[in-house]
Parts: C-alpha cells; structure tokens; sequence
C-alpha cells in the first residue's frame, strides 16, 4: 500500500447533482482518487461524523464522482452538505473490474450501479455488444438511465421497477434466465445488494459464463489491517471490492448469507 | 539431518518460525487467522476478546501518519461467549499456535473469559493490558502494579496453558510493570503495544479519530519498541516477543539481537501483505546462513555483550 493513498486529504465538494429521491452525487476535487479505476472505492470523511466506504462513479483530470443513497446517520448528513464544505478522502482503494471485450452484461441493483455505469463509461467503445439491466424498487429511484442508454449498444438498457411503474414489473434477476440462454455473454459484472448478486452468481455458473462482482462490507480501516470486512479468506477492502467466479466459489458458505457486525459477530447479511 | 534454523519456543509452545501475528490485525475469523499461517507466521493472536460484546467506536478509527498509524478501534468484539466457535473453528484448521488475546475490566472478568478461551481450543493466552484508548481496561490496569498483578495471577489460577502480558509504552517505568507481572506469573512478556498519540486535521481545526486519541503502531514506534525490549532483556528471565513496527527481517533480527526470542507483526499486514511473514522468515534465515549461526535462538540477546 502507498501510505500517499492512505493519507486524509480535505477537499471541498465541488458540486452536488440529485439523481433520485435518495440519492445525490457529489464530485470532489483529489488528484489521487481522479486515478481510481471501475470497481475501487474511497474512505469518505464527514467531519465529526462518520468515515463512509463509497464506490467511484467517474474520475478525470483531478475530479472523483460518488453517488450516495441517504440511507443513515453518515449519508443523511452528506445529504445535508452543499457544495464548498470541506469533506476528507483516502483512496482510492482495492482492485478493480478486469476491462473484458466481446459480449457484456452489467446488472445494478440500486447504487450498485455506480461503478458498473463508471466500467461500462471506459468498455463502451472496446465492447462487441454492452448490455445493462438495471432495476429499483420504483420509477423515481432508477439511476442513470439517461447515462447508461447513451453507453450500451443499441436497446442494450433492460429495466425493472418492483413496483411496475417502469419497465417490467420484477427484480433485476428476472430477466437474466432468458438473456443468458439467448446470448453467449463473455463476462457479467454486478454491483448491488448482496441476494441479488448471489442470484446472479449462481445463475451464470449454471451457464458457465465468465463473472464478476463487487462486494459490499462493514468497513473501518479501508487498508487491509482490522479485518473488519473479511469473507472468507478474503479482505473485502483489500483483496476485493471486485470478485471473480473462482473466488466467490470459495466463498460460497458466507455469500449472501452471513457477514460481521460493528462488533465482529457474524450477522445475517 | 537438516534442522529448521527457524524453529523457536518459549513458554512451553513451539512454533515453526519466529513470527507471529500481532492480536487486532485481521484477528476475527478462524479463516483470516488462516490466511496469516499461509502467509507464514509460525502463530497468531486473535483480536482482544471481552466478556461481552462491544462495538468499538465509529469511523475514522485509523488515520495515517508519518511512517506509521494512528488507531482507535476501541476494541470491537463479539464477546467471548460468541467467539469460542471461532477460537474451535481456529483449532481445527490452523497448523500453528492459536494465541487468544483477552481483556477485561476486573481481574475476574479476565480470568472468566481466560478459561472460556482456553476451553474452546486456546492454546496460550495474551493479556491485553496495554490497550491504550479504552476506559478501565487495557493500559488503565497495566499501569496499576497492583491490578496488574492480581489480573495475572487470576488468569494464572484459572488455566493450564502459558501466560503472555502484552506491556505498554505508555508507563514511566517499564521495568517495574514487567517485574510485577512476571512476579505474578507470566510465562512470557510481548513488548510493546501502541504509543498514545492522535492527529489533528488543519483545514477542519478537527481531532481526526472520532475517539480523538489513538496508539501509533508501524515503523515509527520501532526505535522505541526496540529500546524496551532491549531494557527488558536486562530486566527479566522471561522470554520475550518483540512487537512494534516490525516490517523487514532486518526489523526482526534487530529484535531478536535485542532479547526477543519471537516477534509479532501488524501493521505491516496492511503495508505489504499477509505474506509479509514469508517475506521476513526467508531474511531471517539468510542472514542466519550468511553469519554462520545454525538457529534463530542463537542470536537472541546477543547485542547485550557489547
Ligand atoms: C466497497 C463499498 C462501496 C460502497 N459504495 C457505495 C456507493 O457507491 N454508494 C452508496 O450509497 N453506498 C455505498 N456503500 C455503502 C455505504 O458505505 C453505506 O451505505 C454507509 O456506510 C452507511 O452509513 P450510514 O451512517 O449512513 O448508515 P448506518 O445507519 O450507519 O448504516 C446503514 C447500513 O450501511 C452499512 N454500513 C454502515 N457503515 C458502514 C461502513 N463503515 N462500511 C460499510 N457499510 C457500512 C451497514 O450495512 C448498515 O446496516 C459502499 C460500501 C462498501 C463497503
Ligand atoms: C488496527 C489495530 C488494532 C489493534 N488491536 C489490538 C488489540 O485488540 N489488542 C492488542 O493487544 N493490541 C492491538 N493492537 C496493537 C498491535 O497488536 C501491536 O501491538 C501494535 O500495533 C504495534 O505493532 P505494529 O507496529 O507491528 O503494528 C492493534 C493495532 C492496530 C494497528
Ligand atoms: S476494512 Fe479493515 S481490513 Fe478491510
């Protein structure tokens, strides 16, 4: 680790775009985490409140986006912050999605995808075919529709509300059974929450396609020390966030079932 | 016959190679303790376990400083009761020496928790007494001689298997504290635990931990790990393990020359990797080669002829 990464740097926030009724982005001005490839996250600092993992929606020249859903004590107050407040960042942190070719998949479920939507920025023009199933509970939270639609191939853009009140009425995984049995995909990538990944998971092994997903665990220290965020064998800040088939293979009998609490004990996920 | 040059003991256990793990540095899980022994640590201490759960303190628990970190973790754990089926599970599958690092707040939680972990697999104990950012326990009762030596000697009373006092920097006089727990009892001493500091950002005028006082560990505290070491080496009969900044097997050998007849390692799990353990063990053993010695413990304390 370069302890460069490590070191908290203020910024201001530059400037903060609603997406839906929960969530906002915020692009913050830090040479070091503009570098962040798809797939890595960075510590956000709240001052006198709370130091968030968030993964990177975009990064150029000397900007780094993050989209936020307001979901507790930590995001409701970034919620409340404006653009000129100073915040602090270390990172960016953890691996990356490996930039696969050919026929590609992507499945966000909620801010999960944030990051899929920062891959598929950088795959559109190398990928044969970019395709993208993204799914919310209900119309108003659907992310980066307009985003997404302007980076896949051609009616690329699958959505789903729960609700029904756009695109079909289902979850995200729905429609994977019918567009993995028509199309050979070359890889699939997800980001969202933890059952839908596990869904998804096991559906392209059914089919034996290539996958990657991102992770998502409690997490202190960002580096790989406390061991706060471990599956399996793995360290999902350093080792992860990004886990490819062969590992979460290995990690089978804590996906979507089990992780550790503030306090170290295995919870439910 | 070949002889592994490596190999060392003390107190009673023997371990494969001189390093171990450090107790907080991925310490939860019987599979992450794994991952160390694969990485190459001759044994490993878990996360400091309490009779109940606590949830530690809220972020920022660790900010970078020059050559080194500043933590406040504020000791997150399950609990004893929860963390026995780690401690089994550890057991089972881990092929070096599972130490279980115990705290508490009095000498009867200590020895409560002590002969729960010991019961569920523990094959040493580590007492914290040393924790420098939790009220009433940690560095609180290894300052106090007289509840340090009456921790000690519960826990002694209670169980069968090796004592280790984990000692703190934070003292006026070192010395003194390892003597009253050696006096107690303790098989072994592990030197040290972090140094009480904390950080200050400028731009917010805010103390950055959300506990705004911390313990630095890595490379910063090496120098003053290795003078405490190399004092307790002069001061007491017991084995010693080195602890604090070690990241290269030159750190290592600086201790074992020193007094330490092991080393524990933490921080730089995270500065290089879990095999980082490898990475020293095969310096170690070079340098042993090149200087002619057939065993790590023929070095120990040999610094002290000059
Ligand atoms: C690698 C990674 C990338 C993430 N990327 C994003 C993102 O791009 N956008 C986004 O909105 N959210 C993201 N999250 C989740 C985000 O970190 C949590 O929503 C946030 O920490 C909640 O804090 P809170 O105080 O508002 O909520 P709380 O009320 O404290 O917690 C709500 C839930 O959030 C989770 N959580 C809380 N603290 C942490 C923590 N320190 N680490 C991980 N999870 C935590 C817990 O599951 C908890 O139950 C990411 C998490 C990880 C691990
Ligand atoms: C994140 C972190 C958590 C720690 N948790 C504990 C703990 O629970 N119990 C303990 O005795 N020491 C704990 N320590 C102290 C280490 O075991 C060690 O004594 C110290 O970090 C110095 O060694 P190092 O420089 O190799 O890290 C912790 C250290 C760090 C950095
Ligand atoms: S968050 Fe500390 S090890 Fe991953």
């Amino acid at each position: 680790m370069h302890t460069a990464l490590n070191t908290l740097r203020t910024t201001p926030i530059l400037s903060v775009k609603t997406e839906s009724p929960t969530v906002k982005t915020y692009t913050l001005k830090d040479k070091l985490c503009a570098k962040a490839k798809p797939g890595q996250f960075l510590m956000l600092w709240i001052p006198g409140v709370d130091e968030i993992p968030l993964s990177v929606m975009y990064a150029e020249n000397d900007r780094v986006s993050v989209t936020v859903k307001a979901v507790g004590d930590a995001t409701r107050h970034l919620h409340s912050m404006k653009p000129g407040e100073t915040v602090g960042v270390r990172g960016p942190f953890g691996n990356c999605f490996t930039e696969a070719s050919g026929k590609i998949l992507m499945v966000g479920g909620g801010t999960g995808t944030a990051p899929l939507l920062f891959l598929a920025r950088r795959l559109a023009t190398k990928a044969q075919r970019l395709s993208f199933v993204v799914g919310a509970k209900t119309k108003t939270e659907l992310l980066f529709l307009k985003e997404l639609n302007a980076v896949c191939t051609e009616q690329g853009v699958i959505t789903t509300t729960e609700d029904g009140t756009y695109g079909l009425q289902c979850l995200v995984t729905e429609p994977l059974g019918k567009l993995l049995a028509a199309t050979k995909f070359d890889m699939v990538y997800t980001c969202g929450p933890e059952l839908m990944v596990s869904k998804i998971f096991n559906l392209t092994e059914q089919h034996g396609i290539s996958f990657e997903a991102s992770l998502e665990r409690l997490m202190r220290c960002g580096i790989g020390l406390c061991g706060s965020c471990v599956i399996g064998k793995y360290r999902v800040c350093r080792d992860g966030p990004v886990f490819n088939a062969a590992q979460l293979s290995e990690v089978k009998s804590e996906l979507g079932i089990s992780k550790l609490g503030f306090d170290g004990e295995r919870i439910p996920v | 016959m070949s002889r592994n040059p490596l190999s060392t003991s003390f107190a009673g256990l023997k371990l494969r190679n001189p390093t171990a793990l450090a107790s907080g540095i991925l310490g939860y899980t019987a599979e992450s303790l794994q991952r160390v022994v694969e990485g190459g640590a001759g044994a490993v201490v878990t996360k400091s376990v309490g009779a109940a759960p606590r949830m530690g303190y809220a972020n920022p628990t660790v900010v970078q400083a020059n050559c080194g970190l500043v933590n406040a973790m504020g000791l997150p754990n399950p609990g004893i009761d929860e963390f026995v089926e780690e401690i089994a599970h550890a057991k089972i599958i881990l092929q070096a020496p599972l130490i279980v690092s115990v705290f508490g707040y009095s000498a009867e939680e200590y020895a409560l928790v002590a002969e729960k972990a010991v019961a569920a697999g523990a094959e040493a104990l580590e007492l914290n007494v040393s924790c420098p950012h939790v009220k009433q326990t940690g560095s609180e009762i290894g300052q106090n001689p007289r509840i340090l030596a009456e921790v000690v000697a519960k826990v002694k009373g209670a169980v069968q298997v090796p004592v280790i006092v984990k000692l703190s920097p934070n003292v006026t006089d070192m010395a003194e504290t390892a003597r009253v727990a050696v006096k107690a009892g303790a098989d072994a001493l592990t030197a040290i635990n972090t140094v009480k500091a904390m950080a200050i950002d400028v731009d917010t005028t805010l103390p950055v931990l959300s506990n705004t006082r911390g313990g630095l560990s890595g490379p910063a505290i090496k120098p003053i790990a290795l003078r405490c070491v190399y004092d307790l080496y002069e001061t007491v009969e017991t084995p010693i393990i080195g602890c604090g900044g070690i990241t290269t097997w030159k750190d290592a050998v600086e201790f074992f020359l020193a007094g330490a007849i092991a080393v524990q390692v933490g921080t730089a799990v995270a500065l290089e990797n879990p095999n980082v353990f490898h990475a020293i063990n095969r310096g170690v053993k070079a340098y042993l080669k090149k200087k002619g010695y057939g065993s790590v413990k023929e070095i120990v304390g040999i610094a002290h002829r000059a």
